[in-house]
């Protein structure tokens, strides 16, 4: 009897059914998410409030109330205008090119102008897939972008090598030998001399093209300032210190290189040990010590070196916890295929473990984007320090809040961006659980 | 004598792998002593033993994911030293299979297969597909070539371990442990992929506990203990009639269970 109880044969197979409406839908998701107990209800119901009142209070402030039109702070002050005042867009917008260019020349705002668009073009088929153009935009942007950019914004830069004949002799010989070199690398499939000789070409080639430029007039970097500033600085920082920290975390860990090893944890813990700010006083004062007598970098330039070796050395440890999370047996079966080191850094290692650690690196950048406001501690005009010199200039006196506020938007956008476009990534690079 | 297996035709006298008294060491443990193994192409051997003897240390020497300290090793010709030419070489010669498939997770499958023709062999990749598609059929899972390792069962991604193989077109092929990972069902799916491998001729060296793929497939079966080689034989020698008292131990323990 019992055994009769136990035995079940399923004849017909359950057809599969759609969930039950009250499991999707709005109404199911409020009920669920915003009301599921009464103590939930009254705290969403404070918290709607907050958020609506907060709402409004900036909603007037930035709009009802704003001053649009104003030729100095006695129309924006509440004293002067006898009722409440809210936000002084007119500060802004009389302000608006000094925030932008800082003591850049006016006339030759279309410079920075045409150096932001071709980054944007550059940029956007490398970002975004459905932009077609990656195969060509990449690597202009690694290897021409910043050239143009430099000869764009600053205009040439003096070249000693280049004005005598010896020199031009020297350049123009290495640059045909490198060339040579180059090919025959190709031809006889050794990559490195491959490399070696068209590097060769490629930075004399360079160098000339810095030695002359467009043309333009020079614009010393003095006068680079405001939010192009604060741009030149992190997209330095960022460009540089993704390649150098990856070269880095690489190289801390190759266990067989000890030589290598050590230089890279040296510089690694010795830059992360101190704060950036005495890294940049270091880059100010120190780094003319370790260059011959004559080369002189100017303020700016050794700026974005300290900036660029502080988040290098941050990266490199970023990457190298990417590194640590991949298997030991990607790297096996990387090497049981037959692909050499660089190979299999390239094309297994680095994407697994870049992909992972996507939202530090961001966060690095995040941070590196914020820290380019510790730049005017050595006198340079970046975005803060523009806004902060106009509130104490006797024309807007007294307009810190507009100020800070839409500086604080600038870099509140810039940085919501960022993370915005982390989380895009690693959505798109997303390949189903790993085993 | 058992009647010959088809298989055993493809055997020849041309060395494939040359193993001379080849000793390695981990720090202070001494982990493979005096090992002496001459594999000939088109020969298969499966490796079996106790947990810790030695099975994967060994094979993984012959393509250098180990390095030995003493004795040679020779594949196909080459000397195995610390010239990466020559592991190259070897490298390119020797394919491999793990037990926990170590496929690329970021590729998809097609992509796992070409890689290394395209960029090891130079192969252009129109050609490197049209070969991985062929092996991919080879292994019953042409349809999934565009899904990524991720999305596919362990059974589906040991296959495409295989086929990623077999797309340097290696000369040997080094097993180890490939279904010990494997849930049950799908065991056999591998092994029948590697029984056809066997039958095409390929020279393979298996390190497996699956004795029915052992009996049916291999010509040699190598008994390891304590990091050395305790008893070599045919199957049906080996199995019917083990010498050494280690082995017959080690057989009545995974036989009956
Ligand atoms: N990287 C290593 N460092 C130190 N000892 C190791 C290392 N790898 C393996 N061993 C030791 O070497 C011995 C042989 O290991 P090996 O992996 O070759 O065994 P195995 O026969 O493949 O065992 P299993 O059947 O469990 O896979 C074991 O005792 C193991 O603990
Ligand atoms: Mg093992």
């Amino acid at each position: 009897m019992s055994k009769e109880s136990i035995a079940y044969v399923r004849t017909e197979l359950h057809p599969t059914l759609p969930p039950p409406a009250s499991a999707v839908g709005p109404v199911h998701w409020i009920r669920m998410n915003l009301f599921s107990t009464w103590y939930y209800g009254v705290g969403t119901v404070v918290s709607a409030y907050l958020i609506a009142w907060l709402a409004w209070e900036i909603f007037d402030w930035a709009i009802l109330t704003a001053v649009w039109h104003a030729k100095d702070f006695q129309d924006c002050l509440e004293r002067y205008v006898g009722e409440p005042v809210g936000a002084c867009w007119g500060f802004v917008d009389a302000r608006f090119d000094q925030f932008m260019y800082g003591p850049y020349d006016p006339a030759s705002y279309w410079r920075p102008n045409l150096t932001g668009i071709l980054l944007i073009i550059g940029l956007l088929p490398v970002m975004f897939d459905k932009i077609p153009g990656r195969k060509i935009t990449g690597p202009l942007m690694i290897f021409v972008f910043p050239w143009v950019a430099t000869a764009l914004l600053h205009g040439p830069i003096e070249m000693t090598t280049l004005q005598s004949t010896i020199g031009i002799v020297i350049t123009l010989v290495l640059a045909v030998g490198g060339l040579f070199l180059g090919f025959r690398g190709r031809q006889q499939y050794n990559p490195g001399q491959a490399m070696l000789g068209f590097g060769i070409t490629y930075a004399i080639a360079v160098m000339y093209f810095l030695a002359f430029g467009f043309g333009l007039d020079v614009i010393g970097t003095n006068k680079f300032g405001g939010f192009m500033l604060t741009l030149v600085l992190s997209a330095v920082a960022i460009g540089v210190s993704l390649p150098l920290g990856i070269v880095l975390a690489l190289g801390r860990r190759a266990n067989n290189m000890p030589l290598i090893q050590m230089l890279c944890i040296g510089f690694i813990e010795l830059i992360r040990s101190v704060p950036l700010i005495t890294v940049l006083f270091m880059a100010q004062f120190m780094l003319p010590l370790f260059l011959p007598e004559g080369v002189d970098f100017d303020n700016l330039i050794r700026a974005l070196v300290g900036m660029s070796l502080f988040s290098s050395a941050y990266m490199a440890e970023v990457v190298r916890g990417g590194l640590q999370a991949i298997p030991k047996g990607q790297f096996e079966a990387a090497d049981a295929l037959g692909l050499n080191y660089n190979m299999s850094m390239r094309l297994v290692v680095l994407p697994q473990a870049l992909k992972i650690v996507i939202p530090n690196i961001v966060s690095t950048f995040i941070g590196l984007f914020k820290d380019t406001t510790l730049v005017s501690i050595i006198g340079l005009l970046d975005l803060l320090l523009t806004m902060k010199q106009s509130v104490t200039s006797t024309q807007w006196l007294g307009m810190e809040h507009t100020g800070y506020i839409f500086v604080g938007s600038i870099y509140l956008v810039c940085c919501f961006g960022m993370s915005r476009y982390s989380i895009y990534l690693e959505k798109k690079l997303h390949t189903g659980h790993k085993r | 004598m058992a009647e010959a297996k088809t298989a055993d035709m493809n055997i020849t006298d041309e060395v494939a792998i040359h193993i001379n008294a080849m000793h390695k060491w981990y720090g202070e443990f001494h982990v493979l002593k005096d090992i002496n193994l001459t594999v000939h192409r088109g020969e298969r051997i499966v490796i079996c033993g106790p947990s810790g003897s030695g099975k994967s240390t060994m094979i993984r020497c012959i393509n250098r994911l180990e390095e030995h300290q003493q004795g040679d090793i020779f594949v196909d010709g080459i000397e195995l030293t610390n010239d990466l030419k020559n592991i190259d070489a070897i490298r390119r010669e020797v394919g491999m299979v793990f037990q926990h498939f170590n496929l690329f997770p970021h590729l998809t499958v097609l992509e796992n297969c070409v890689l290394a023709p395209i960029w090891v062999r130079k192969t252009p990749r129109k050609e490197a597909e049209e070969a991985a598609m062929h092996f991919l059929e080879r292994v019953k899972i042409p349809e999934q070539a565009m899904k990524y390792p991720g999305q596919l069962s362990g059974g589906q991604q040991q296959r495409v371990a295989i086929a990623r193989s077999l797309c340097m077109n290696p000369a040997i092929m080094l097993f180890d442990e490939p279904t010990s990972a494997l849930d049950p069902e799908m065991i056999s799916e591998v092994l029948d992929t590697m029984i056809d491998l066997a039958e095409s001729g390929m020279t393979m060296l298996c390190v497996t506990h699956e004795m029915g793929f052992a009996r049916k497939v291999a010509n040699r079966v190598i008994f390891m203990d304590g990091g050395q080689i305790i008893e070599q034989n045919e199957p049906e020698e080996f199995f019917n009639n083990p010498q050494s008292e280690r082995t017959k131990l080690f057989l009545s323990q995974i036989l009956h269970h």
